[in-house]
């Protein structure tokens, strides 16, 4: 039954065909109960995600986290939304009703969308795109124009001011991320999410070790989809959207109650399914051992693997600072996007003249290598320079009328 | 009556997804065109956009439905509403639809839907359906065919967009 070919909706229409239904009945009743199913996995999810936030960023702050409700506070999630259910729901007065209404619904669309092309296992897809990448890139559209509907319709200048910073960030970063995600692209030749999970297989004497990931030959095509999806999710280091100190809460700071769950839901949802993006493009998506022999054990490599990059920038939420406007403008123009070309270029130019497929990877490795370490070259040296500036900062220069960088204490 | 004359009164479930989108299409871009907001033209404008990105997926024209989702949404539209966000007069207050020129443009317009009209129903469509490779295959003729058959329309794009670059880099500078 479960064979090469094998296809969830498929399946579920023949057996209720069996039973005697006609197939247009039975295809509606099989997509839309995998839609329920793909929904409900997703908000039970996002609880879980919320915990796991909650429990990581305060052990690295030293302390406990929810520990009160259930076996390690795992209840605490559905409390803070049943909460959540029961606060009163304001609208400003100034507020234009339709657009306030509709984007929260529209964010929360924008996200859920991306369910539809995540390859969980072996035909389990809810729908193989024949264009599943530039789909994902499309969803972002939606996520702006609500954040933007949000921003403005609220008639709060703190609101409008990050609808202003949304598209600045939201479309910057847009440009490396889309094209660290055709890097992959190029490579396998095709747009298919499932087709790209599958073929990052690697078989050993006719073993599949799954592990023939695309991150082992490019590391900085990888390396700029992660710092661009950490910005088109608002997390850390780029979530000037909802800088307590400049804008309190973002363009959702006028909203209440559910209307407000929906913009958190959208969030959390966003940055772990871009992780699951990430996944599926540069981690092998479904693959590990055993998943041709058992291939719901996909499902299970791909919800670890999502797991563990969400882990990572919920690590980088706890210890990383929050970037000014212009330094995160600057990154994305001026170091993300010459590089990514850079390294398209070097791909297409490599896949052309050989044609040894050994030979390409290799080629494309070192690319990537040298990129990377521009990447991370440009990083740390901004990271001394900044040190430098903020010690000058506190020198008394007035008083003493001498500019000299104070001598470290050893630290 | 036979079931063959019955289905035939009822509309294919393609038909009405496809009213559905006209009508979606036709709201949205008279709410562009007449509110009297500019923030909910633009609004109009962005939904307008997205029925004929349906429509384009009903066709299943899924590469060029994305592209428009992609390109007129993702950056015109949105870009459009920067602007006009950044106008905070025109944001708040009530801007009208019409000026003096209403009566030279309704006859335009009007003139401009005979010919319309005029080409749909004069025009011999090709009703022949053509041998469409679905799939991958599709979009990989679209790429090969974009720096073969179309190469000096599409560096012309790249040039024009160049150009547009510049000048907006030009005007931008600190003098």
């Amino acid at each position: 039954m479960w064979g090469n070919n094998w296809n969830w909706s498929e399946a579920l229409t023949q057996f209720q065909m069996r039973l005697g239904a006609p197939e247009g009945a039975a295809r509606l009743v099989a997509y839309g109960l995998g839609a329920v199913v793909l929904v409900t996995i997703a908000l039970t999810l996002v609880l879980f995600l919320i915990w796991v936030t909650r429990k990581v960023v305060s052990r690295i702050q030293d302390r406990l986290g929810p520990n009160r409700l259930g076996p390690y506070g795992l209840f605490q999630s559905v409390a803070d939304a049943l909460k959540l259910l029961t606060k009163e729901d304001i609208t400003p007065r100034n507020a234009d009703v339709i657009s306030y209404n509709l984007a929260p619904v529209f964010d929360v669309f924008g996200v859920f969308l991306t369910l539809t092309v995540v390859a969980w296992a072996p035909g389990l897809i809810g729908a193989d795109l024949n264009i599943g990448v530039p789909f994902l890139v499309a969803l972002g559209a939606i996520g702006i124009m609500s954040a933007l509907m949000a921003g403005w319709s609220s008639s709060n200048k703190y609101a409008l001011l990050s609808g202003f910073r949304v598209v600045a960030q939201l479309l910057s970063y847009e440009i490396p991320m889309v094209l660290s995600m055709f890097l992959p692209v190029l490579l396998i030749g095709s747009m298919k999410l499932g087709t790209i999970s599958a073929s990052q297989s690697l078989y050993l004497f006719g073993f599949n070790l799954g592990l023939g990931w695309t991150v082992f030959i490019m590391p900085a095509a990888a390396l700029i989809y992660f710092i661009s999806a950490l910005a088109e999710a608002e997390q850390t280091p780029f979530d000037l959207l909802e800088a307590e100190s400049e804008l309190i809460a973002g363009f959702h700071i006028e909203y209440s109650g559910m209307k407000f769950a929906m913009f958190f839901l959208a969030q959390f949802m966003n940055s772990f399914f871009l992780g699951a993006i990430a996944v599926m493009l540069f981690f092998g998506g479904y693959q590990g051992p055993f998943v041709d022999q058992l291939p719901i054990l996909g499902a299970f490599y791909l919800l670890i693997k999502a797991m563990l990059v969400y882990l990572v920038t919920q690590w980088i939420k706890g210890t990383f600072p929050r970037l000014r406007v212009d330094q995160m403008m600057q990154f994305a123009w001026k170091v993300l996007v010459p590089l990514v070309l850079a390294l398209v270029l070097w791909q297409m130019i490599v896949m052309k003249i050989f044609s040894s497929s050994w030979m390409q990877d290799v080629s494309i490795l070192i690319g990537n290598l040298v990129v990377g370490g521009v990447v991370l070259n440009v990083i740390s040296n901004y990271l001394r320079r900044q040190k430098v500036v903020t010690k000058r900062a506190f020198e008394p220069k007035s008083l003493i009328g001498v500019m000299e960088p104070v001598v470290s204490s050893g630290d | 009556m036979s079931l063959p004359e019955m289905s035939a009164l009822f509309p294919t479930l393609q038909e009405v997804i496809f009213v559905l989108f006209a009508l979606l299409i036709a709201v949205t871009s008279l709410i562009a065109a007449m509110a009297p907001n500019l923030f909910h033209n633009a609004l109009g404008l962005v939904a307008t956009l997205f029925g004929i990105a349906g429509i384009y997926f009903m066709l299943e024209a899924e590469f060029v439905g994305v592209s428009q989702i992609l390109v007129y949404i993702g950056a015109i539209a949105t870009l459009i509403t920067f602007a006009i966000m950044l106008t905070r007069g025109m944001m708040f207050g009530r801007t009208s639809a019409m000026n003096r020129q209403g009566l030279a443009g309704a006859i335009i317009s009007g003139l401009f839907f005979v010919v319309l009209l005029g080409i749909v129903f004069q025009v011999p469509w090709p009703n022949v359906v053509a041998d469409i490779t679905d799939g991958e295959a599709l979009i990989a003729n679209l790429g090969a065919l974009f720096v073969s058959t179309y190469l000096l329309p599409f560096e012309l794009l790249a040039l024009l967009l160049l150009v547009a670059l510049t000048g907006a880099l030009l005007l931008a500078r600190d003098r």
